[in-house]
């Protein structure tokens, strides 16, 4: 297919339609999750991607023979290598014998949250969300360092300006959806929020609240102009907390070495080890969140920034 | 009660998984994008309320209630903003809706002799 604008739309289908057979394997937190990050944000950020880029691909002269075969020997390697594994669903598959049970038994003594996927992911597993979180603020610090646009401030005075003259052309042009989004955008921050702090009780954490936060703000972005937009959010400060995030998540960790347990055991926080692991788990979902919303912000501002420069470039141009 | 409740519920489901089959069958067989989408459209927003009205009526829980209200009025908010989204995307790159096309081709063809 050479249409990019069909291949982003149809990777968004499929991200939605995975989310909804995770619902049907009741795995409601991973369908959550891909809801949101697989079909709506990185959609949108693939979307923001391609108005740079152009909307069809090269068209290639040679076949791609080499590829086919990379990719055929690789699958069915992987394949091969399914064949070892358990039948699903099967009872007497390992996950089943010993890891599965030991934390549907124990994490409530152990942890205390209601929602094991958040106590496993968050507890158990802190170490690997960790490197989770590093990861998209490295992904974050990448596309600064690659794509970050230096703007040639028209100072205060002119993005004012800007900003007024937006105001009025606002009651020629997508007034319905400004008008629409101006009532909805206090209700997604909003549910954003549920979403982060409800994480100990029912689905959600970290990561879903932070797109949906950053999701709001894209959305204001798209409706308003970046100018309206870099005067609301500070570059320099989201900067600075996608950094914070990180920060909490890893500070959280240094606290209970400093305590004399393991690195990220939350039962260090408190005298309570169950209050303290109740902190802990809020302290690092609070530094995800952050995290993900700020580099979400981040990266969108810098591809549409992009975007506009180029599209200023070719006014001055012409 | 409990009939009356339960009988006006299937009232309701029935005539939204009417609406939402015949939205579908819409959206196959309708000339142009701007029919298909009144079809979708129609689908989105009467066969969701009904729907939804139809499961507050099966369920007494007051909390249960509360949230396919919220659901609801999300509901009615977004979809025909979407519409609106979609369809004023579609005039601003000027597509034409078919049924102008034919009348044209038409006044076309019937001055051309």
């Amino acid at each position: 297919m050479k249409d990019l604008f069909a291949v982003i739309m149809l990777s968004g289908i499929y991200g939605l339609l995975s989310a909804s057979f995770f619902v049907a394997m009741d795995a409601v937190d991973v369908a959550f999750t891909e809801a949101s990050v697989g079909a709506g944000i990185s959609t949108l950020l693939m979307l923001a991607a391609i108005t740079m880029t152009g909307r069809s691909e090269h068209p290639v002269r040679h076949k791609p023979v080499l590829a086919l075969a990379v990719v055929i020997v690789t699958g069915s390697l992987l394949i091969y290598g399914t064949l070892d594994m358990p039948y699903f669903g099967s009872a007497e598959a390992p996950v089943h014998q010993h890891v599965a049970p030991r934390y549907i038994n124990d994490s409530m003594q152990e942890v205390g949250v209601p929602n094991i996927v958040t106590s496993v992911l968050a507890s158990y597993r802190g170490f690997d969300t960790f490197g989770e979180v590093v990861v998209i603020f490295t992904a974050g610090m990448g596309v600064l360092a690659l794509l970050s646009v230096v703007r040639h401030p028209k100072g205060v005075a002119g993005d004012i300006e800007e900003i007024d003259s937006l105001n009025k052309s606002m009651h020629e042009e997508h007034l319905i959806l400004r008008i629409v989004a101006k009532m909805l955008i206090p209700f997604i921050l909003l549910f954003a929020l549920y979403v982060q702090f409800h994480g100990d009780y029912g689905p959600g954490g970290g990561f879903q609240a932070g797109v949906i936060f950053a999701a709001a703000i894209i959305l204001y972005t798209m409706l308003f102009g970046m100018s309206t937009a870099r005067r609301v959010i500070n570059q320099s400060l989201i900067q600075l907390f996608a950094a914070i995030g990180v920060l909490v998540y890893g500070s959280v960790g240094v606290i209970s070495l400093l305590e004399g347990k393991h690195f990220l055991d939350y039962s260090a926080l408190s005298a309570d080890p169950v209050a303290g692991q109740h902190l802990g788990i809020l302290l690092i979902e609070l530094g995800v969140g952050i995290t993900v919303a700020s580099v979400m912000v981040i990266i969108f501002f810098n591809f549409a920034g992009r975007k506009d420069d180029q599209q200023n470039k070719e006014n001055n141009e012409s | 009660m409990d009939s009356l409740l339960n009988i006006s519920s299937a009232l309701f489901l029935l005539i939204g998984s009417f609406l939402c089959i015949s939205g579908g069958v819409g959206i196959l067989r309708f000339p142009d994008f701007y029919t298909r989408m009144h079809a979708a459209g129609v689908t989105d927003t009467l066969a969701t309320a009904m729907i939804l009205i139809g499961l507050m009526l099966q369920n007494p829980d007051g909390l249960v209630i509360l949230k396919l209200m919220m659901i609801l009025l999300m509901t009615l908010i977004i979809s025909p903003t979407a519409s609106h989204a979609l369809a004023s995307a579609a005039v601003h790159n000027n597509l034409m809706p078919e049924l102008d096309k034919k009348e044209d081709n038409e006044k076309v063809t019937s001055s051309n002799p």
